[in-house]
Parts: C-alpha cells; structure tokens; sequence
C-alpha cells in the first residue's frame, strides 16, 4: 500500500515553552525520495519541530502530515512509518547489538518469520555483523550511532529521522554514519530527514536544505541555489550569515557546550 | 533492503500481550547479562530472615497463631524484596529518559498504557527471579512452605501483581518529579514505611488503630496475606487479596500511563 502525498508537510506550526516560543511559524514541503537537512545553531528549534513531527510531543499549532497522515489524528499510524534516531546515543548497553535490534523488531510488529532476516540485514547493512553478539555497552561511538540506525531500519520505515546524527563523533565515525545513510538512501529510496550545524556535511549530503533560525525558517533551496543567490564564491556559512545576521559558530552558547558534553557523557558511558 | 511495506496495526488484543511478552524477554535477556543486581538484591532479604527471623523465632515475642515466627515472617520478606525490586525498577524509568532510550519506545507504535503494562509485569519478572532467592534461603532455614506447585505457581503470580503495582507506583512517582537524584530519595523514603506499615513483620491485630488503618490501604499488607494463606497455609483472604491487588494494578496502570508522556518532554 504506497502511500500518496509528500513525505513530510509542515504549515504553521508553532511551539511554545512557557512564554518562549521554539518554534515560531514554520512551513515546509519535503518530497518522497529526498535527502533533507535541516540547519542551523543550537537553540533555533530544529529538535523542537523533529519531537513535534515524530509525535513525542503534542502539536500545539499547526498542522504536520507525513505521507498523507496527519499526525495529531493518527500518531499510530505515523510511527509506522518513520524511523527516529534521536539526537542522545542511547542504547541498552546490557544488551548485545542483535538483542538490541530485535527489541525493536518487535515493538515494531516485524512478523515472527521475517524478523531473523531483518535484523541480520538492518545489523549488515551497518556495518556491525561481525560484533551484533557482543554487548552494546562495549562499542565505540560510532557504532552505537549504526546500531541506533540498524534500530531505526529493522522497521524498514518510509521516513528516515535523524537528530544531529554525528554530534559527539569523530571524524572517521562520522564519515562512517554518513556514507551508510547515502548508501541506504540510494538503494531503498527513502526519504531522509536530518538536522545538523555542520555546513560542510549538509552540502555534500542533502538534496536541499532549509537554514533555521530563532524559531523561524530563514532560507530554503538546495545547497547550490542558496549560494548562487548569493555571489559565485559563497559557501552555506556565507548564506547563514547573510539570512540570520549571525555566524553559525558564533551562535554557539553556553547551551551548546553544555549539550555537546552531555552528549559526550552518554557516549562515554555507553561505549 | 527491500520495499518496505507498513506493517497492519495488530488488533489490539494481540498488539498488548505482544508488548507485555516483548519488555519481560528483554528483562530476562538484560539479566543474563548483567547478575550482579540478583545477589546483591538478595543481601537485605538475607539479613531480615537470617539476623531478624531467627532471633525473634527464639523470643516468641510476636502472636502468630501458633505458626513458628519464622515461617510467618517469610512470606513477608518474599513480598518485600519483590516490592523493593518493582520500586526501584520503576525508578529506572527516569534513566533511560535520560539516557535517551524512553525517547525511542515512546517512537515506536506502543500505546503508553502498554508500554507502563510492559514495564510493569518485566519489574514482576525481576521480581519473581529475586523471589526464588528467597523461597530457597527459606527452605533451607527450615521454614515449611507448601510443596503444592499449583500454590507455588499461585504465589508467583501474586508476586507479579503485588510488584506490577509498586512498580507502576513508582513509575507514577516518576512521572510527577522528574528529576533523578529526588527520586532516589523518595524511593527510599516510601519503601521502609510501606514494608512497616504492613503485615509482613507482625500480624495486624497487635499495630496501634493508626498503623492498623495505614496497613488496611497497603497493598503490600493483602500481597503478604496472599502469599501467606498460599506458601505457608496460614488463614487468609485470597480473593479479597487478589482483588485488592488487581484493583490496585488497574488503578497504577492509569496513572503512570497518563503521566509518562511528561518524561519525554
């Protein structure tokens, strides 16, 4: 049953904390088959508006769909269709890698006599066959991102959601995440949804990107239009600075190394 | 990978034993993994039975009816390192929010209710695990328990109920505070009261009217009763018991369910 419609719509939604307001109006179309980045510092409401549309917390204002399904109406159905890593490397770390991945073929209904298969695939295509018998608490970094990911993937979801996926990775592991992610997209034609602060990685990455900003949506077009527009040497730095008056590093607070180390906390007690 | 079909919501008869049978796999799994909770959990049990028990089984200090203390204070202690495992397993609830893990069951399509029904019967497996601990220490004590293994079977499921609820009691308590370093607090602080304020150390006629009425309102006090009337053939009132127990079940169920949605926030 292939499912009509965009992969993700998005209009008018806004979030509010008490009297701060995370999401502040946003609309966004994102097509069945693309590689979607959503950008921008710490704090403009990137993991706000990802825990909205994966039906973590309630739409306050607005209205999201993902593939013709509305999610305040059919939060169910949804999470049928999505996968999520979030952005925290969190996994049962006295489980093994396999145990891990079954876990959640379960949760998510992957019938009895299909499940071996699947979890050996989703455990294969990450990489990780070799060690799925070991316990998870023993990997590094990185590979626990590829089991979250192999997690995500038991489900064989229509939409990949991906929260700062490399934050807290070095850059081997990250490279690692990245290729797997591109690879999977090319093969099963997946739509694929991230958020990032690193420019470099959305660019090569991402058929388009929206750059993101206090709440709002500042600019949005593929890497290749954003910096056409502006002059024939511009990076997505340049475009960032241009449309929020801010530098993408520079906007980096006190909330930033904050969750950075906690980040690094988890992964240290993880891996 | 092939195409990847959406898989058929379950009706919803299948889709919650499903759930049940998935998070006690899991607890099993993570206990065969990691045993050292078992024995160190079984210390204090140890000290109630062995220091405790054995002593006041010399003094007969404490009216029992004619059964030896020490056969009337083990089904206590059984209900109590049961209650102490759900307690502090329900506390568990706020690592893995944590730890981000919370985040991604509450993705997955698991109804809340199912997924506090979950991790309510898998603390009743950990439970269960620390039980036969106990029933064995017992035996070789010297209590005389029953060797009818319906009535066993009987006592691991009002076990698994008793702990069913204090775990989802504490999950509730979870859900309300939040924070992890208060919660290790207050679950130490409602864990003595209610093994005190129950039968398992003295039979309820000799409490003080106050403490009889707090006993009367612990659900710990009709686990005990059960497993009583069950293991040692002591007089009880078991479906009185097993229907408090259920009652009390249903009621923790609500109330964590409504309330773990906030620790995803």
């Amino acid at each position: 049953m292939p499912d009509a419609g965009p992969a993700l719509l998005i209009e008018g939604l806004r979030h509010r904390f008490g009297e701060h307001a995370a999401v502040d109006g946003i609309d966004l179309r994102i097509e069945q088959g693309e590689i979607f980045g959503l950008l921008g510092p710490n704090g403009a409401g990137k993991t706000t508006t990802i825990r909205v549309l994966n039906t973590l917390l309630p739409i306050q204002e607005g209205r999201i769909e993902i593939l013709g399904h509305d999610v305040r109406r059919d939060p169910m159905g949804v999470r049928r269709r999505i996968g999520y890593v979030p952005q925290q490397l969190s996994i049962e770390s006295t489980l093994t890698g396999r145990e891990n991945v079954t876990w959640f073929a379960r949760l998510f209904d992957v019938p009895r006599k299909e499940r071996t298969v699947r979890v050996d695939d989703a455990l294969g295509v990450m990489g990780l066959g070799e060690v799925a018998d070991r316990l998870a608490g023993t990997y590094s970094g990185g590979m626990v991102r590829r089991l979250e990911l192999a997690q995500a993937l038991v489900n064989r979801p229509r939409v990949l959601v991906l929260d700062e996926p490399t934050v807290g990775l070095d850059p081997v592991a990250r490279d690692g995440v990245w290729q797997r992610v591109e690879e999977l997209q090319e093969a099963t034609g997946m739509t694929v949804l991230l958020t990032t602060h690193y420019m470099e990685e959305a660019e090569l990455l991402c058929d388009r990107i929206a750059l993101m900003h206090l709440g709002r949506i500042k600019a949005e077009g593929s890497p290749a239009e954003l910096k056409r527009e502006l002059g024939p040497d511009a990076t997505l730095d340049d475009v960032f600075r241009h449309s929020t008056g801010g530098s993408l590093d520079g906007a980096e607070g006190a909330r930033g190394i904050r969750e950075i180390r906690r980040t690094r906390r988890t992964a240290g007690r993880v891996g | 990978m092939a195409d990847a079909v959406v898989i058929a919501e379950p009706p919803i008869w299948r889709l919650f034993p499903d759930r049940v049978a998935t998070f006690c796999l899991v607890e099993l799994q993570k206990l065969r993994h990691d045993r050292t909770e078992m024995f160190t959990r079984a210390v204090q049990p140890v000290l109630w039975l062995v220091i405790f028990g054995q002593t006041f089984n010399r003094l007969h200090a404490i009216p029992t009816g004619g059964i030896p203390y020490l056969d009337f204070l083990a089904p206590g202690v059984i209900a109590q390192s049961g209650m102490f495992v759900a307690i502090f397993y329900g506390i568990q609830i706020v690592w893995e929010r944590d730890a981000g893990v919370l985040t991604k069951l509450l993705v997955t399509p698991t109804p809340r209710s199912a997924l506090i029904i979950g991790k309510a019967f898998a603390a009743g497996i950990r439970s269960i695990i620390q039980v036969v601990v106990v029933l064995i220490l017992s035996v070789v004590l010297g209590v005389t328990l029953t060797e009818n293994p319906l009535r066993i079977l009987g006592a691991f499921v009002v076990v698994v109920m008793g702990s069913a609820f204090f775990a989802c009691l504490s999950m509730t308590i979870a859900g309300v505070v939040l924070k992890r370093d208060r919660l290790i607090g207050i679950g130490q602080m409602i864990t003595m009261p209610l093994f005190f304020a129950s039968s398992a150390l003295y039979p309820v006629a000799i409490m003080p009217s106050w403490l009889q009425a707090l006993s009367r309102v612990n659900p710990l006090s009709y686990e005990v009763d059960a497993l009583r009337g069950l293991l040692i053939d002591a007089p009880s009132h078991l479906w009185l018991d097993i229907g408090v127990l259920a009652f009390s079940v249903v009621v923790g169920i609500m109330a964590s369910s409504l309330l773990v949605g906030r620790l995803a926030r």
